[in-house]
């Protein structure tokens, strides 16, 4: 698809790149600090993904191939929308295969699929402030990061058990990067953290409405915070997808009827359906012989 | 205080020296020129009218308001002999909260209110690196034990606490990592008289027991008399009398001193 007439390359102009730019090789620089930028305004309201889009278009070049999902689907409207933007402005190829993109902006999910040394996972970010919880003012979470007094941060798993007798939170679950910095890895689920500890592809974070920007170099180590006691561990389902048979992915429940009925399908369409594209494949193999 | 009966008492260091502390906002808004030294163990009571500069002295005693002029020089477990606004801001805060321990008039001040009575006590814990719940929770029940309160409000709120007993929680929250210096802004304020008496007889069973240090401000003589073995009495920002407590309140040299001791109802 070619660019769109009267809009710079990739919508932002190449100034306010700089700077975003810049403002994320700071953030590589430092694994889980978050970098201020001067968030600008985007075709889109804050809370759509402004973050991220602003990451991507700074990031993103003419032999790119983007894909966008939202939570996990390539085939939301949120995704489609935002994947088309980009075709548009920017003239890049998109794809839906994980394995084929060498961007991949995301909400609320990790590709189930293992990301490669090269590829560049974004998220989009509503609260990128892990201590919010805890503190409600700036001036004192900032100085709690530079000091690293992360024992509040402890207070949230604590009510966790306290109230559940497990911790319960089970989406943007805070992490140590690097064994400096408290994140907040975006309210992906909890099941996803582990995909997040050295993995070797770079991950970028955009929150637009807060204007932070931070990242995890490829093969950097993220820990999930715990207690002795009470281990991390990650959501297990009872049954498995429906539709491709996974027991291992992370599964939706989707509601079929009035009647009560539900099924699992997996979160992660494009695992779906290259999981099922393998077993049509060894079943035409079967007929064959 | 094993070791102190063996140390002869004129060779105890003081825990905490002042020296020519002063901090004013405005001209006689503030406390100015205010030395003294506080000794392991030792109760300080610092009393006066409103607006007389205790809070802005407990303030710049305890290492939240930088004062204009003067030195704290505190005498640490851990960190050896520290003058408190010479050094980094993440020592005063590490102090803060672990040999310290500071008890704030609003309940509210002090405590988290969102989070319950348990995470109130545990936070000081985890704070210094406590990582299993078990232990955590457990300590938490003794000392909510330790300062009345039952044991299966462990998970209520602090919201749902009355008055009193939000202010024991407080102290609990503080006391649970064992500070040996304690600051106190009017522990007693906004308390019926009944629930003062008992929160006081806490305070000094705990003190009694712990060994601890206070410098507590107040500007209820009675609770002065009760807790405190020595007294600064301020005025305009400035000390205008000092001694043991029995000695400033019976027999009072300052006529303000006098002022204050004689407004009290006697029966």
């Amino acid at each position: 698809m070619s660019q769109a007439d009267g809009y710079n390359f990739a919508y932002l102009d190449e100034q306010t790149k700089r700077m975003i730019r810049r403002a994320i090789l700071k953030a590589v620089a430092i694994p889980g600090y978050q970098v201020p930028f001067g968030g600008r305004e985007m075709p889109l309201p804050h809370g759509w993904g402004t973050g991220g889009m602003q990451v991507t278009a700074s990031v993103i070049g003419t032999d790119d191939r983007l894909k966008v999902i939202d939570q996990g689907a390539d085939d939301t409207t949120n995704a489609i929308s935002i994947r088309r933007f980009f075709a548009r402005t920017a003239g890049v190829e998109t794809t839906e295969k994980t394995a084929d993109a060498t961007l991949i902006q995301t909400r609320h999910r990790i590709p189930e699929r293992p990301l490669k040394n090269g590829q560049i996972l974004i998220y989009q970010v509503p609260v990128p402030e892990p201590l919010r919880f805890i503190e409600p003012r700036d001036s004192e979470t900032r100085k709690m990061h530079a000091l690293r007094e992360y024992g509040a941060m402890q207070v949230k798993l604590y009510e966790d058990v306290a109230r559940f007798g497990h911790i319960a939170t089970s989406y943007d679950y805070p992490v140590m990067v690097n064994g400096r910095y408290m994140m907040c890895p975006s309210p992906i689920p909890k099941f996803d953290n582990p995909k997040m500890d050295r993995m070797p592809a770079l991950q970028l974070f955009g929150a637009g409405f807060e204007k932070r920007i931070y990242a995890v170099p490829p093969y950097t180590e993220v820990k999930s915070l715990d207690f002795d006691d009470h281990p991390f561990e990650v959501q297990q389902w009872e049954g498995s997808c429906e539709i491709c048979g996974s027991d291992h992915s992370f599964l939706d429940e989707v509601i079929t009827d009035d009647a009560g009925s539900k099924m699992f399908v997996c979160s992660d369409t494009d695992y779906c359906r290259e999981r099922l594209a393998e077993q049509s494949a060894a079943t035409t193999e079967e007929v064959a012989l | 205080m094993s070791n102190t009966a063996q140390t002869p008492w004129q060779d105890i260091e003081p825990l905490l020296s002042v020296q020519q502390l002063s901090k004013f906002y405005a001209p006689g808004k503030g406390c100015g020129d205010v030395s003294f030294d506080l000794y392991p163990g030792e109760v300080l009571g610092i009393v006066g009218e409103s607006g007389s500069g205790k809070s802005t002295l407990l303030n710049s005693l305890s290492a939240r308001l930088a004062p204009d002029a003067g030195k704290v020089i505190y005498r640490s477990e851990q960190f050896g002999e520290l003058d408190l606004y010479a050094g980094e801001e993440s020592l005063r805060r590490q102090l803060m909260r672990s040999e310290w321990g500071i008890v704030h008039q609003h309940a509210a001040d002090g405590l988290r209110m969102n989070v319950s009575a348990g995470a109130n006590i545990g936070e000081r814990l985890m704070a210094i690196g406590e990582r299993h719940y078990g232990d955590i929770r457990a300590r938490a029940e003794q000392w909510l034990q330790a300062v009345e309160i039952d044991s299966n409000r462990i998970d209520d709120k602090p919201a749902q606490f009355s008055g009193g007993m939000q202010q024991r929680l407080q102290i609990a929250r503080n006391l649970v990592t064992h500070p040996r210096l304690i600051f106190m802004d009017e522990p007693t304020g906004g308390l019926d008289v009944s629930v003062q008496a008992r929160l006081l007889d806490l305070l000094r069973t705990l003190v009694a027991q712990l060994g601890l240090s206070v410098i507590i401000v107040t500007h209820d003589l009675a609770v002065a008399r009760l807790l405190a073995h020595r007294l600064m009495v301020m005025r305009r920002g400035e000390v205008v009398e000092s001694g043991l407590t029995d000695q400033v309140l019976d027999d009072p040299q300052h006529p303000y001193t006098q002022l204050l001791v004689s407004s009290i109802l006697q029966n």
